[in-house]
């Protein structure tokens, strides 16, 4: 086996929020989530969206916001990643590939991003390199965000993960709003990452693409983990101990029929999984 | 390529020319609107500047010569028209109070207040543009509490009473600076030094400026929390820049916008709280001619300052709207990309 | 996701506070109208007295005591400030309907008029207003109320405009309910929240204002006992050293308008937490 690149124990990733009249409450986007990643394994956690996963890749880049906060253990590479530490390996050998073109400067060169500081002759090679590598032209880094294509975006952030030498990439999200071909493709991009020894921890709502590229998949419900097992296991429903990732692997469009109606009955599982969990 | 380009430009040309049709015809709906709150006044100019007595002991020939020059027998909207004509061409009417052309007596205190307006403006706009990002770096921390206190304090303070307190603090109890007047007593306005002139403005500009940091410091601080909080700032942090890159490169760089229309938009503010101040120093400026000019009824005066100054802030607003489109690469690059 | 709920810790604090605002502000107009007497008081036995334990902020040339005079005059700018914030408030939402029910016409003309209003520095307006009206009272009150509405105005109709594309209110218009009827019974209430918050943050400027254009002659008549008139009636005294005339009602004007500026504060984290979480 391969080298623990990132391990989490017990995680729960919180956010405070204020309702009418000054009240406040936490509300948990993660609860108690343990997960490990090897170097060149790429591990998928799929939830629902709009569930705050984005927050778990947040709390492992140490850049929760200010009403956010967070509990247990994140070890990365062999030693606790606190706060300082993480601070230190962003950008160097923990990478994050967000979601869509409201995380670059719009008023800024997309070059100027995917280079930082100011860029020497020697990181402008590498820029170009890496473009080329992902089909962009030169030329592109002298564009702002808006006038790109989302397919460019997408291409451009991932650039961002290798321009470094990458232990750990994040990728949230790195797929919607784009058709099957380019999904796959991105995808492509992850498992290059992954083959080349970096660890990927990709975060996305969508199982089938999960399955096609992870090595292993853990499924959340309502930010508790209610599932992991090798992405093989998946081909077969029965090997799943839950009611719920069996009715979430037999409504994947795979098992739909030409009409796009489902062919299986995924019964009252949802009734079931909110009296189960109270939400 | 060639011809599209041609068309933008033209398009452009055609956009600047709508931006400043509309300035100038704003200039003119104040106008209006000044035209017509003069009129509606009950205030007599002609008591008001000849008085009682000296009416009493008029001939009534006199009196109808003065009201004809004063236009009372002509239909206020014929009296705009001639007024506003005559105002064009340079004509603005004889001050009341002053005895003089009104375009003489605005050009000359316009002169005086001009360096006082311009320093506060800079001034105020400089500091609370620094201490709005320094605020709103970190949202809560200490110097943002600072800021935000301080700010709130300042909205809440009067400008003529900063003045007066100042003058008390400075001029009377400490004597550093004298207690009001623009230039020295007795002195020809043109054989003051520069040196004296800035001796005199520079408690009514202190004045001035600290009135005006509030609300550039509070919205700059909006701003830049919501900058600092956004994706790309995220982003960037999970890039490995550190804070004071991320300031520099990415908060400077999205604050410009908005600090510009912030900045002309406080022309505005900055000439409304030199009427208060320069009323507490006597400056002989613009602002403290509008009181003398309300006060006495001297109507051609009054409506020629708020003409001037509408100019001023409507100028003010257009140089902000241009700037913003030479600035911000989203509309200079429009979507030719 | 799983919530925790608790009670705000600060909850709790900021409701003392806020009813000891009120309280206070509430006990400021009320002693200022039971000491309007007190206040016109004149005694030559006792003028210009420096502050003592007896006449906390002094007395000037005719023996008034400052104190009982700024409270009466601080009594005044509240209700006048409070009765022109109301009226300009009522303006703003009366303007920004308008623009809603009126069709594109009305709404291009209530844009001009916004831009006029803003275009004209506060102070000039003021004066020109004031002007108009004859001075006094009514030209305060009418000065005020007219040139503070515009920005609210703003807002509120950029409101309008988004609610005009929401589908309840495009549905209720297909419905065939007429454009009165929606903008009072659907649009109206939408409002309300940024209405109430705009109000309460106009207070502490129509105050400001009050007493600004009363300073410079514009306002309340001298025999009035005023903030504006107080402070400016002592610049005669500045330079002779009774800085006491200028300096104490000048301290109690700030803390009133501060206090109002607060309670706008609170208002908008009570009716609209998600603006201001810290």
């Amino acid at each position: 086996m391969e080298k623990e690149i990132l391990g989490i124990e017990h995680l729960s990733v919180s956010f405070i929020q204020y309702g009418k009249g000054l009240t406040k409450r936490w509300l948990y986007a993660v609860e108690d989530l343990s997960l490990l990643v090897h170097a060149g394994e790429i591990v998928a956690v799929v939830g629902s969206s709009g569930s705050g996963k984005s927050l778990l890749a947040h709390a492992v880049m140490g850049l929760l916001p200010y009403n956010g906060r967070m509990e247990g253990k994140i070890w990365f590479d062999g030693e606790p990643l606190t706060q300082k530490r993480a601070a230190k390996l962003r950008g160097r050998e923990l990478f994050l590939v967000p979601q869509n073109v409201s995380y670059l400067d719009p008023l800024m060169r997309v070059g100027e991003q995917v280079m930082g500081k100011r860029p020497s002759p020697s990181l402008r090679d590498t820029c170009r390199k890496v473009f080329a590598g992902y089909g962009l032209d030169a030329q592109v880094g002298e564009k702002y965000p808006f006038q790109l294509s989302g397919g460019m975006i997408r291409r451009i952030l991932i650039s961002t993960a290798v321009m470094g030498t990458p232990k750990l990439v994040i990728a949230d999200e790195p797929t919607p709003g784009l058709h099957p071909e380019a999904a796959r493709r991105v995808m492509g991009h992850f498992k290059e990452l992954a083959a080349a020894g970096a660890g990927v921890l990709l975060i996305t709502h969508d199982l089938e693409l999960a399955l096609m590229t992870a090595d292993r998949v853990a499924v959340l419900y309502g930010g508790r983990m209610i599932e992991e097992a090798p992405a093989s296991v998946f081909t077969d429903e029965t090997n799943l101990t839950h009611a719920y990732t069996r009715a979430l692997c037999r409504s994947m469009p795979k098992n739909w029929d030409a009409d796009g109606e489902r062919l299986c009955d995924t019964g009252d599982i949802l009734l079931y999984m909110r009296k189960e969990y109270g939400r | 390529m060639e011809k599209f380009k041609q068309n933008r430009i033209c398009r452009g040309g055609v956009w600047v020319g709508r931006q400043v049709l509309r300035a100038a015809a704003l200039i003119v709906l104040v106008s209006m609107l000044a035209f017509f709150l003069v009129s509606v006044s009950p205030i007599d100019p002609l008591q008001t500047n000849v008085g009682q007595a000296a009416l009493g002991s008029m001939s009534r020939e006199q009196i109808e010569r003065l009201e004809a020059y004063w236009g009372m027998d002509i239909p206020p909207v014929e009296r705009y028209l001639s007024w506003g004509f005559d105002f064009l061409s340079g004509d603005m009417g004889i001050s009341l109070l002053y005895r003089r052309p009104v375009a003489e007596a605005l050009a000359e205190r316009l002169g005086n207040s001009i360096w006082l307006l311009l320093f506060a403006w800079v001034f105020s706009g400089i500091l609370g543009l620094s201490l709005g990002i320094l605020a709103g770096r970190k949202r809560g921390g200490f110097i943002d509490r600072l800021v935000t206190g301080l700010s709130l304090l300042i909205a809440s303070t009067p400008s003529f009473w900063v003045a007066m307190v100042l003058l008390l603090t400075f001029a009377v109890q400490l004597k550093w600076f004298p207690i009001g007047f623009g230039v020295p007593i007795g002195m020809a306005s043109q054989a003051v030094s520069l040196p004296d002139r800035l001796y005199h403005a520079a408690l009514p500009a202190a004045a001035l400026s600290i009135t005006g940091i509030s609300s550039i410091a509070l919205h700059t601080r909006e701003k830049m929390i919501e900058v600092m909080e956004s994706e790309y700032v995220l982003f960037a942090r999970a890039r490995g820049e550190s804070e004071t890159q991320i300031i520099l490169r990415h908060g400077l760089r999205n604050i410009l916008l908005p600090a510009v229309t912030l900045q002309f938009a406080s022309v505005s503010e900055i000439i409304g709280g030199s009427v208060l101040v320069e009323q507490v120093f006597s400056y002989p400026g613009l602002g403290q001619a509008a009181v003398t000019a309300g006060l006495g009824g001297d109507v051609p005066l009054l409506l020629g300052i708020t003409v001037l100054t509408a100019a001023v802030v409507f100028s003010g607003n257009l140089a902000a709207n241009l700037l913003y489109h030479v600035i911000d690469p989203r509309i200079r690059r429009g979507a030719s990309g | 996701m799983r919530e925790t709920q608790k009670r705000g810790g600060r909850r709790l604090a900021m409701l003392l506070l806020l009813a000891f605002t009120v309280v206070f502000l509430g006990a400021v107009v009320w002693l200022g109208d039971a000491w309007q007497g007190t206040a016109l008081a004149t005694d030559f036995t006792r003028k210009n007295l420096s502050p003592c334990l007896t006449y906390p902020f002094g007395t000037d040339w005719m023996g008034r005591d400052m104190f009982a005079r700024t409270v009466a005059g601080l009594s005044m700018s509240i209700r006048i400030g409070l009765l022109t914030a109301c009226i300009s408030a009522g303006i703003a939402f009366l303007m920004g309907l308008m623009a809603a029910v009126m069709g594109r016409f009305a709404d291009g003309m209530i844009g001009i008029l916004i831009d006029l209003v803003l275009g004209i520095p506060h102070m000039l307006l003021l004066i020109l207003i004031s002007f108009a009206c004859g001075r006094g009272f009514f030209g305060v009150v009418a000065g005020v109320s007219l040139t503070h509405w515009a920005s609210l105005a703003r807002l509120l109709r950029g409101e309008v405009l988004q609610l005009k594309e929401s589908q309840y209110i495009k549905i209720a218009e297909r419905l065939g309910k007429g454009r009165l009827y929606v903008a009072f019974w659907h649009m109206a209430p939408n409002l309300l929240a940024q209405f109430v918050t705009g109000l309460v943050l106009l207070f502490p400027h129509a105050i400001l204002h009050e007493a600004s254009i009363t300073f410079l002659g514009f306002g309340l008549s001298p025999e009035q006992p005023a903030v504006g008139n107080i402070l400016s009636e002592s610049m005669q005294y500045l330079v002779t050293g009774k800085w006491w005339l200028a300096l104490f009602p000048g301290l109690l004007l700030v803390l009133v308008v501060l206090l109002f500026h607060y309670i706008g504060q609170a208002a908008c984290r009570l009716i609209d937490p998600g603006s201001t979480h810290e």
